[in-house]
């Protein structure tokens, strides 16, 4: 009975550990809507949304002053009934391209949306041709005569020993 | 002809260590302002002391806005320049106080002097918001139609006047000649 005891101790004090450190990721919202709707946009809007001040922390994860502003902005304009797309274009006409975490297709952001493809593919070709040339290789050995073969072995023999 | 094929990994790394090495050098701090050319947006505040402020308070002629607060160490830094500036009557200087506390700014401005024609007071940064503002100091240059034409972030000092913004106002000049 006692060991449980203990366990219950380390079981809890884990839990609060991990409800702190959790805690400490996200700012806590005190933002309150209308619905669960709502809130959830709210959540998934400043989850993608970058602080402008601080080069690589989403606007729910920063304690910046603007980003404690433009959550406030979120929130407002969610309650007046604006769509997602009206907010980043809100977000998007004051602070640009770098507010986005994902960022919009445009011929700046091309080698960034299909860079990486366009390595994969050239990674293809180089593999395709190895393996090719691999295959060749054993088919020159296969067209090979028996006594051709025999001779082959031999060469290979001799600069082994 | 066949053998440069064989240089094409060297040729591929060159190309890809040239453009790494640039990026390690590149200003991603320095968000380009989405407001260039673009009218400075509607406002309808109070000024520090008190009066209301609005865009017809704003100066016909080429000013600077400078976004400011008492909690800012580097605007400290740009001030002499700010009070350079407006005791020569080179430019007027209108302030933002961003997000600041009213009796704060206003101490701050009787021990430091104050190079502002006025103070917009900002103090939910949602102007700011509207302006495209990150962070104190900045700096924004608009011309006699009220269009905002150069933004600086950071430290305005003696060489960014004279390498920015004296430059750019030669530009806006020659364009109304």
């Amino acid at each position: 009975m006692k060991a449980f005891r203990y366990l219950n101790y380390i079981s809890f004090s884990l839990l609060f550990i991990l409800g702190v450190a959790s805690g400490s990721i996200a700012q806590v919202d005190t933002f309150e809507f209308d619905n669960d709707v709502q809130q959830q946009r709210f959540r998934t809007l400043s989850d993608e949304l970058r602080c402008p001040m601080c080069q690589n922390t989403n606007l729910s994860g920063s304690t910046g002053g603007v980003a404690e502003d433009l959550r406030r902005e979120i929130h407002r304009m969610i309650l007046e009934g604006m769509s997602d797309r009206d907010i980043e274009r809100f977000m998007f006409e004051r602070y640009g391209d770098f507010i986005f975490y994902r960022p919009r297709l445009t011929a700046q952001t091309l080698l960034l949306w299909f860079g990486p493809l366009f390595f994969l593919l050239i990674g293809g070709f180089v593999a395709r041709g190895i393996f090719k040339r691999a295959k060749d290789v054993g088919d020159i050995e296969s067209k090979l005569s028996e006594s051709q073969k025999a001779r082959l072995n031999e060469l290979i023999g001799e600069k082994q020993g | 002809m066949d053998k440069l094929k064989y240089f094409v990994p060297s040729f591929v790394f060159i190309a890809l260590a040239v453009l790494l090495w640039r990026g390690l050098y590149l200003d991603t701090r320095t968000l380009p302002s989405m407001l260039i050319d673009k009218p400075l947006p509607t406002f309808a505040l109070a000024k520090v002391g008190g009066e209301p402020v609005s865009n017809s308070d704003l100066p016909d002629e080429i000013f600077l806005l400078n976004v400011w607060g008492s909690y800012c160490l580097p605007c400290l830094i740009e001030h002499p320049t700010f009070m350079r500036l407006s005791e020569e009557g080179e430019i007027p200087v209108v302030g933002i106080n961003y997000k600041d506390q009213n009796e704060l700014a206003k101490d701050w401005l009787d021990t430091n002097g104050n190079p502002f024609s006025f103070s917009i007071e900002d103090l939910d940064g949602r102007f700011g918001i509207d302006l495209g503002v990150y962070g104190a100091p900045e700096t924004y240059l608009v011309d006699a139609e009220g269009v905002i034409r150069y933004r600086h972030v950071s430290v305005l000092d003696e060489t960014v006047w004279n390498q920015e913004f004296l430059p750019a106002i030669a530009e806006l000049e020659a364009e109304s000649n």
